[in-house]
Parts: C-alpha cells; structure tokens; sequence
C-alpha cells in the first residue's frame, strides 16, 4: 500500500471529516480516528466496567442471586423498595435485585458474545467458499441465505425453542445459526473484489492451495469490516436473547439473564408498583447494547477514514 | 415489467417451498407425534399401528411431506394438536389485527423517517441533527419489550391517556365512530413502540441518501436556476435519495413482524405473535408452522413489492 508522502497535518478540526493519506500506518490513522470518536470511546469505557463487573460478579455482588435476601432486622425481605442494605431493591421471592443484575450480565453478555461469534465464523466461511468458488456454490449457498433470512428470525428461533429444551447453550446455537447471513454477505462480496487483485491472482498463478489462498490472502483482508459486523451481531445477539429470555423461551430460571428479569414485569402489579424489578435489567440491556452500537460505529469510520458519515 | 414479476413469483415459489420443507423437517425433529398427544395410553400396539396406517404416518417420510404439501396448497393447514380446530380458521381470525398493528406502525414509521431524514440531511451538524442521529441510536438500541413497558407506566398506568393492553374495550359496547376511536386509542401505544423502533433504523438510510443526493450536479443546477430550497430538497434530493431507501423498506418487513411477536405479547393484542407464542408454549406445532409459512409469504410478498416499487420510483430501471 503506497501512502502519498505528504506532511503530517495540524491536529484536524474536531468535525471534519477525518484526513486520510497522512504519513503514517495504516494502524495508527485508525486509532486516530477511533479515537476521535469520542462517544465511542466513552462507550468502550462502559463496556469495560460492565465486563469487569460481570466477570467479577461473584466477588462484587452483595447477595447471593438465588437465595432468600435477609434484611437487616433479620427478616426475610420480600419486593423490598431499594434501601441500604438492598442497593435495588428485592424481588416477589425475596431475591436481591443488584446481585441478579451482576450476575444476568454474565449470562446475557457472554450469550451475546459466543452467538456473534458464530454467527461471525459460520458467515465468514460460507462467504469465502461462495465467492471464491463462484458458479454452482455460490448460488447454492446465496439461494439458501435468501431463504434463511426470509423467515422472520424471531419467529424460527421462537418454533425452533418449541421442541428443542431452552438453555443457554441452546440460545447461542439458536442466535447463532440464525444470524450469519449479514456477516455471510459481507464476506462474499469483499472475496469478490479482492479475487481480482494482483497479489491473488499472483497467489493463483504460484498454484497456491485454495485453503491456503483463503486463509492468507482473501482473510486477513476482509477483516476490518468483519469486526465493524461483529460488533454490531453482538448488540443484535444481545437483544434476540433478552427478547427470547423476556418470552420466557430463552434462558430459564433461576438462572438471572437480563431479559428474564423483566419477564416477572408482565404483571402490571409490578410493572406500575415495583420499577425497581423492571428499570434496571431493561436499563442495563439499553445502556449495553446503546455502547456496543456506538462502538460499532467508531470502528466504522476509523476503518474506513474516507467515508462521508455524520459524527456525534 | 410483467415477465420480472412472474419471475419474481416463481423465485419466491420456490423459496417458499424450501421454506415448507424445512418446517416440515422440524415437525419431523420434534419429539413424538400426533397421534400421541390425542391417543388414550393405554391403547394397544396393535390398535396404534392401525390407527398410525389410517393416518398415513407409517409412509415414508418424502411421501408424508407431498401429502401434507398437497394439503397445503389447497389451503388445508392441518388441525391445532392443542384444541383440534383447524389451523387456517385459528390463523385467520389473528391475521387482521397483525395487519392492522404493523401497517399503522409501517405508514407511520415511513413518514417519520422520510421527514426527519430530510430535515436533519439538509442541516447537517447542527444541534437538530445531532438530536435526532442520537435518537436514532436510543431507537436501535432499546429492547422493544423495555420501550413498550416504559410507555405503558408513563401513558396507561401514570397519565392515563391510553389503555394498557387489547384491541378494543371489553364490555363497552361502542357503536360507529365511537368504537372507531376506542380502538385507534388502543392502537396508539403498541404502534408508538413498533415506530421508535422502525424509524430510527430507517432515519439515519434517509439522512446519509439525501446528504448525498445533495452533493450531485443536478442539485447545484437547480440551485443554480435559482429553484427554491425547499423545492431542490424535496423534489430533487429526497426524490433521488429515496432509490437504496425502497430497497431497505422492503427489509425492514422482518424486522416487522418479529417486532410484532414482543409487541403483541405486551400489549395483550390478539395477534398472530401472541398466537405464535401461545402455541410454542403448548408445543402446538402445527399452528406453530402455518404461522411461519404465513409469515414467510407476508415478507416475499413485500420484498417482491419493494422491487416493483423500485421500478416505479426510478423509471431508469426496466426488468425484463
């Protein structure tokens, strides 16, 4: 990659649109530009505490999520109001409410995380076997995204959670397997610019193996929009898990997932009565997923320092 | 135009047949089989295979699936495994609602999105824009089942404006334009979550079209000819800028209907979400598949009248 030798720029005006041929590497003008995504780097120092916290539940949670809470006249607190002892409150079967929120951050944000994740590889590989190969494949395995994703995802993961036992294992292959076809076309299409550069066809002439050219060549490549994706499956995959987990088909109790603890909400006794139940899961779902799409975008517009997008 | 549409049809044909494949391959999957949610226990070995033969469900399976398929196109969607009504007539009385919830919500989100995106495109970087591009965030990024929640604390249970959940009022016996009105109020707050949602997604499609469509020549001709600005915006950037946006309304047909599923649950409306809910619960298959064979339909056909709209908008795009 040739970079026009022109001299490093002042500091760039705070809105403009973000220079690109500087005379620097390409890993650097992108931290440049994340970084001055400012609400992207804001968003990225939540996700961290949220991470931190829930990786650390075990240890930062004042109570134990599935056990009764006792309040501090030694009585069992049952739909206690937030107070001292209990930070947020406690729920119907007297369970404390910020000790479920640690620990269905766990569960929701590792759900999110794994079911990206292979919804990211199944697309990645189906998209470079379909543009590499072109012809036949191609269309076989095009036809059959096309069909997948007519199906309204939610309504497939919801007959799907009908005969298979809801688990959390279940709800990442469920997401999972239902959610690769934008990663899928992502994928395809930069194959299909990328087999038509030199350095490919160079690789194609060396009688390079067809693994191999994938693997090195046509990969490494396409992966600055495939993390823009992925990040952006993390944020979908979180919230196909609370809306399965808030139907009560996804992750069962007692296990705390976010989106199970707003389920007890459909009641309207708690829903008008006891917020403390329902405002912080579906806070905590909104605040994480809000940061994750930033996130997203910011990675966009640093990879791609030439586009024309708004900034915040 | 036609032979595209004919075209179009004998694809979406086929998916849909993929489509009903695949459902039959899962009620395959799934645990046990008709005859044992109906069958009395005790009933002999025997007496089970008879009744299995009479039934047809000791065929081979491709036989079974053509039977079924045969069923279904002459409009047989089998009987619920919950109650033993037909499928269709269950589907049927559900259909209406759905349809009323998402094309309210589908007309609204449009205009919505289309105003707001052109507004914001053509005062970029102003308090206005970033106001609403952070909207549109907030939309994107809130649980459907949270937003509707919030709404019904806020306008149902703290102001009471509008009902908390149903189609119409029960036991009131509105008559004319006062049953009209009752279920237009009814209507408001599920319709308010399904738009937030949709628009936002749409919103910044909108904005980044027109902002382009603003940098092109013929704009600035037209500037040039001294065309009022709210004219070039509107006749000749929005106009321009709506071609990828007819694409992504035709995906957004969906994200919908899935957004239809939680909203109907909430909202107590008696929808085909709710019913596709219920029935998972009881594990009423068939129900559960004719829901998803309807569904399936409902998104061809709208992708296929995205496509046609296309052609429509852009008179340069000739199929054939």
């Amino acid at each position: 990659m040739t970079v026009p030798a022109t001299p490093p720029a002042a500091p760039p005006a705070p809105l403009g649109p973000p220079g690109c041929g500087r005379a620097e590497g390409p890993a650097r003008r992108t931290w440049r530009a994340f970084r001055r995504h400012r609400l992207a780097l804001v968003s990225a120092a939540v996700l961290l505490v949220a991470g931190v916290a829930a990786v650390a539940a075990p240890w930062i949670a004042p109570h134990d999520p599935y056990d009764l809470a006792i309040g501090a006249n030694g009585e069992i607190a049952f739909a206690a109001p937030p107070n001292g002892t209990f930070p947020l409150g406690t729920d119907a079967i007297g369970r404390d409410v910020l000790s479920r929120l640690l620990y269905g951050g766990r569960v929701s944000l590792s759900i999110g995380l794994v079911a990206a994740l292979v919804a990211i590889t199944v697309g990645s590989v189906l998209g470079l076997v379909a543009g590499w190969f072109g012809g036949w494949t191609d269309r076989v395995v095009s036809r059959f995204a096309d069909a997948v994703a007519t199906f309204p995802a939610l309504f497939l993961i919801l007959t799907i959670s009908s005969f298979v036992a809801p688990s959390v294992v279940s709800v990442i292959a469920i997401i999972g397997f239902l959610s690769w076809m934008p990663a899928f076309r992502l994928m395809r299409a930069e194959v299909l610019k990328l087999r038509t550069t030199v350095y490919v066809e160079a690789a194609r002439a060396l009688g390079g193996p067809h693994v191999r050219i994938m693997a090195v060549h046509l990969l490494p490549n396409a992966i600055p929009p495939i993390v823009v994706q992925a990040t952006l499956g993390v944020a979908e995959a979180i919230l196909t898990e609370s809306a399965l987990s808030f139907l009560g088909l996804g992750v069962q109790p007692p296990v705390a997932s976010w989106g199970n603890m707003l389920a007890d909400a459909r009641s309207i006794t708690v829903l008008s009565s006891q917020p403390w139940l329902w405002i912080p899961p579906g806070a905590a779902i909104f605040v994480t997923v809000l940061c994750i799409n930033f996130l997203g975008d910011g990675l966009r517009d640093a990879i791609n320092p030439r586009a024309t997008r708004q900034r915040l | 135009m036609l032979p595209y549409v004919v075209h179009r049809l004998a694809q979406g044909a086929v998916i849909l047949l993929l489509v009903s494949f695949v459902g039959f391959a899962i009620t395959l999957a799934a645990p046990g089989n008709a005859m044992q949610t109906f069958i009395d226990p005790g009933i002999s070995v025997e007496d089970l295979r008879a009744a299995e033969a009479r039934l047809g469900l000791d065929q081979p399976v491709p036989v079974q699936y053509l039977r079924w398929l045969g069923q279904v196109a002459t409009g047989n969607l089998g009987w619920s495994s919950r109650t033993g009504a037909p499928v269709a007539d269950l589907i049927g009385a559900r259909v209406r609602p759905t349809l009323t919830l998402m094309g309210t919500a589908f007309v609204l989100t449009l205009a919505l999105a289309l105003w707001l995106g052109t507004i914001t495109a053509a005062r970029p970087y102003t308090w206005l824009d970033y106001g609403v591009t952070g909207a549109a965030f907030a939309g994107i990024s809130v649980p459907s089942f949270f937003s509707g929640m919030v709404l019904i604390y806020v306008f149902a249970l703290q102001l009471g404006w509008f009902p908390t959940s149903g189609l119409e009022s029960y036991a009131a016996d509105y008559e004319g334009w006062a049953r009209w009105l009752d279920r237009a109020r009814h209507l408001v707050l599920p319709v308010s979550v399904l738009v937030l949602t949709g628009a936002a997604e749409l919103v910044r499609h909108v904005r980044g079209a027109v902002v382009e469509a603003l940098q092109e020549d013929y704009v600035r001709t037209a500037r040039g000819k001294g065309a009022p600005p709210g004219r070039v915006l509107r006749h000749h950037a929005l106009r321009n800028g709506l071609l990828p946006v007819v694409t992504l309304v035709g995906l957004a047909l969906p994200r919908l209907l899935a957004g239809s599923v939680v909203v109907e649950v909430i909202f107590a409306w008696p929808g085909m979400g709710r019913l596709l809910v219920e029935s998972v619960f009881a594990r009423d298959v068939p129900v559960a598949m004719a829901i998803n064979l309807v569904a399936a339909s409902l998104v061809l056909l709208g992708s296929l009248l995205a496509d046609v709209a296309y052609a429509v908008v852009d008179p340069r795009v000739r199929y054939g």
